[in-house]
C-alpha cells in the first residue's frame, strides 16, 4: 500500500465517548457509524436535556400561568435564542421552529411562493438538490403556473456556475433555492458569490442548510440569504425539529400556512388576527422536548467549537477520499474541489446494496441507494451509490474499517 | 435492536439487547456461487418482443426497478419470460432464477409457486422443495434484503393478475 499523507495521522477530536450509541457491537464488531449525512447521533448532553425536560418541566408552552408551563416556555424559547445566535440571525423573530428542513422549505414554497408566483415567473434550483428542495417547488409551480428551471452540474458534482448565472440573467427568476452542501455528493456550493449575483438580479434566495450546520459555522447575515432551512437531527439533536430562518421583512409579509392554536392573537368568526412573528408560523403544540434537545445540541456544538469540527472533518475527508481512491476498481462519485465529509462511490460492478450488506455485517454503517437525490443519480447514469459520511465523532480508525470492509466485499465478488 | 455494549466509555446508558452475532458464514450463505453466477450472467435478461403480460416492480426503499415481460399462450402457459432493470445481486439473481423456473408453467402454477417462494423468503414457510431457489434462502438472515429477493415475484403477481401498473414492494 502506498504511503499516506499526513491527514490520516490526524488526531481525533476525542468526543466519541460523548455519544453513547457509538459504544456498541453490531454483528459482533464495534460499530463504525458513517451515515451522519442521513442522521447524526446524539451526545449524552442532548439525551439528558430531553429526559430532564420530560421528567421535571413538561407542560404546554405559551398557555398556562402555572409554574410548569412557565418553565416549558422558558426552555422552548431559550432554545430559539440559542438557535438565533447559532446562525447569527438579527432577531429571534426570524427563527421559525419547524419539524425539519422539509417543512421549512414547504413553508416558503406555500407561504412565500404560492401567493406571489404566476405564469411567466421562474423558480430556479440546481441538479444536485435533495428531493425536499425539488418537490415543494414542483408543487407550487403546478399550483401557480410558474416554471421550474434547473441549473446543470459538472462531472465533478459542482454546480455549473456559468449556466446558473446565465439562467439568472435570463430574467424572471423570482426565487433561487439551492443546497449549501450537497447530501449525495458533498459539494460545498460557493453560496456567498451565488447569493450576491442572485440578489443583484432581484431573486430571493433560499439555502437548504441541512448538511452544512453540523459541520461549519453558518452566519446568515454574512451570507445575506433570504431564507435558510435546516434540521435538528442532522446536527445531533432530536428528529422532528428544524428551523426556518427568514428575513424579517419577508416573513412579515407572508401569510400563515397552517392554521390553529398558538398562531393567533384573536379568533372571531368575523375575522381572526394572527400572532406576531415567529408564532404566526407555529400552529399547534410544537415538539417542545425535541426543541429543548436541539438547544442542547447547539450548546454542545459550540462547546466543541465549530471551527475545530470543520478542521477535523476537512482533514478526515481528505483521508477518506485518498484511502478510497487508492482501492482498485473504486470510482468516486462527487469530486468537487470544496467538499464536506461526504463521499459517494461505486466499487467495480458490486451493487451498492450488496456492498452495504457486507459492510454492515462487519459493523460498518453506510448509506446506499439514491440518497433522496434521484436526479443526481440520473445525471451520473447510475441507480445509486454507496455513501460514507463523516461527523465530529469519526476518526481515521473508522476509515480503516471501511476500507477493510470494501476489500472483503471485493473478495466475495471476485 | 442489536445492542451489545463494548464496555469502554459510558456504560448502562441504554439497555443492552440480545444479539446473535453472525459468523462470516452468513455472508457466504447469502452470496452463494449460484447467486453470484446468476447476478453476473442473468438468464432471460432483456425485453421480450411479443410479450402478452408485463409489470414493473419497484422497491422504493432503494430505487431498484425491474421490468418483467411474459408471453402467455392461449392455454395460459408461460411460453417465455424476460426481464430488464438494474438491481443488486440478490434481486437480479432472484429474477433470473424465477424466469428459468416459470418458463413452461401455467398461470395457476406460477402464482402458486410465487406464494410458496415469497412465504419462504419471508421466513413464513420452511422453503423445502424450491429447487435452485433454495439458494436464495440466505436472505432470511438479512431482513433488510428480503425485499430485494421478492421484487421479481411481486412483479410476476402484477403481470399475471393486475392491469399492469407498477407494483411496489411496499404494497
Amino acid at each position: 500500500m502506498k504511503p499516506l499523507k499526513a491527514e490520516c495521522g490526524h488526531n481525533a477530536l476525542d468526543v466519541r465517548d460523548d455519544f453513547p450509541l457509538l459504544d456498541q457491537l453490531v454483528h459482533g464488531q464495534p460499530l463504525v457509524y458513517l451515515d451522519s449525512a442521513a442522521t447524526g447521533q446524539q451526545p449524552q448532553a442532548v439525551i439528558d436535556a430531553v429526559a430532564r425536560y420530560q421528567q421535571t418541566d413538561h407542560a404546554n408552552v405559551h398557555r398556562g400561568v402555572h409554574t410548569l408551563s412557565h418553565r416549558a416556555t422558558e426552555a422552548y424559547e431559550g432554545a430559539r435564542d440559542r438557535l438565533r445566535r447559532f446562525i447569527n440571525a438579527a432577531s429571534r423573530r426570524e427563527i421559525v421552529l419547524t419539524s425539519g428542513t422539509t417543512e421549512s422549505i414547504n413553508l416558503v414554497a406555500q407561504s412565500w411562493g404560492r401567493p406571489r408566483l404566476g405564469p411567466g415567473d421562474k423558480v430556479l434550483i440546481t441538479h444536485l438538490e435533495h428531493h425536499s428542495n425539488i418537490v415543494p417547488w414542483q408543487i407550487v409551480c403546478e399550483q401557480t403556473g410558474a416554471t421550474l428551471e434547473v441549473a446543470p452540474i459538472l462531472p465533478t458534482g459542482e454546480v455549473n456556475l456559468d449556466a446558473l448565472y446565465a439562467l439568472l440573467a435570463g430574467g424572471s427568476v423570482r426565487l433561487l433555492a439551492l443546497a449549501h452542501v450537497s447530501n449525495a455528493l458533498g459539494t460545498i456550493n460557493p453560496v456567498a458569490a451565488i447569493i450576491r449575483r442572485a440578489r443583484e438580479l432581484g431573486a430571493v434566495v433560499l439555502l437548504d442548510g441541512a448538511q452544512a450546520v453540523p459541520h461549519m459555522a453558518v452566519d446568515v447575515q454574512a451570507l445575506d440569504c433570504d431564507f435558510y432551512a435546516f434540521s435538528g437531527h442532522k446536527m445531533f439533536g432530536p428528529t422532528g425539529t428544524g428551523v426556518l430562518y427568514g428575513r424579517e421583512a419577508l416573513l412579515d409579509a407572508m401569510p400563515p400556512w397552517k392554521g390553529g392554536g398558538d398562531m393567533i392573537l384573536e379568533v372571531r368568526f368575523d375575522g381572526t388576527v394572527y400572532n406576531d412573528l415567529p408564532y404566526k408560523f407555529e400552529a399547534g403544540t410544537p415538539n417542545i422536548a425535541g426543541v429543548v434537545g436541539l438547544g442542547a445540541a447547539v450548546d454542545y456544538l459550540e462547546n466543541v467549537g465549530l471551527d475545530r469540527i470543520a478542521r477535523h472533518e476537512a482533514a478526515l475527508t481528505a483521508c477518506l477520499t485518498e484511502r478510497l481512491a487508492a482501492i482498485d476498481g473504486l470510482r468516486l462519485v462527487g469530486t468537487a474541489a470544496h467538499k464536506a465529509g461526504v463521499q459517494s462511490f461505486l466499487v467495480g460492478d458490486i451493487h451498492p446494496h450488496d456492498l452495504g450488506t457486507i459492510l454492515d455485517h462487519q459493523g460498518v454503517a453506510i448509506r446506499t441507494g439514491h440518497h433522496c437525490a434521484m436526479p443526481v443519480m440520473q445525471h451520473f447514469g447510475i441507480p445509486g451509490t454507496a455513501r460514507a459520511s463523516l461527523a465530529l465523532y469519526n476518526d481515521a480508525g473508522d476509515i480503516d474499517r471501511l476500507v477493510a470492509g470494501i476489500r472483503k466485499a471485493q473478495a466475495i465478488f471476485a | 435492536m442489536n445492542g451489545d455494549r463494548i464496555g469502554h466509555g459510558r456504560s448502562g446508558a441504554s439497555p443492552a439487547g440480545t444479539v446473535t452475532p453472525l459468523t462470516g458464514d452468513e455472508l457466504r450463505e447469502l452470496y452463494r456461487e449460484l447467486i453470484l453466477d446468476h447476478a453476473r450472467r442473468p438468464r432471460h435478461f432483456g425485453r421480450l418482443s411479443g410479450a402478452t403480460h408485463e409489470a414493473v416492480g419497484i422497491n422504493p426503499l432503494c430505487g431498484d426497478r425491474l421490468h418483467l415481460y411474459l408471453a402467455v399462450d392461449a392455454d395460459g402457459v408461460i411460453r417465455e419470460a424476460g426481464f430488464e432493470g438494474s438491481g443488486c445481486a440478490i434481486s437480479v439473481a432472484s429474477a433470473s432464477l424465477m424466469a428459468e423456473m416459470i418458463t413452461g408453467m401455467d398461470r395457476a402454477n406460477a402464482l402458486a409457486r410465487r406464494q410458496d417462494v415469497t412465504c419462504a423468503l419471508r421466513g413464513e414457510a420452511p422453503g423445502a422443495g424450491l429447487g435452485k431457489l433454495e439458494a436464495l434462502l440466505g436472505v432470511r438472515e438479512f431482513p433488510a434484503r428480503v425485499k430485494c429477493a421478492t421484487l421479481a415475484w411481486q412483479a410476476l403477481g402484477g403481470a399475471l393478475t393486475s392491469a399492469g401498473g407498477p407494483v411496489s414492494t411496499e404494497n
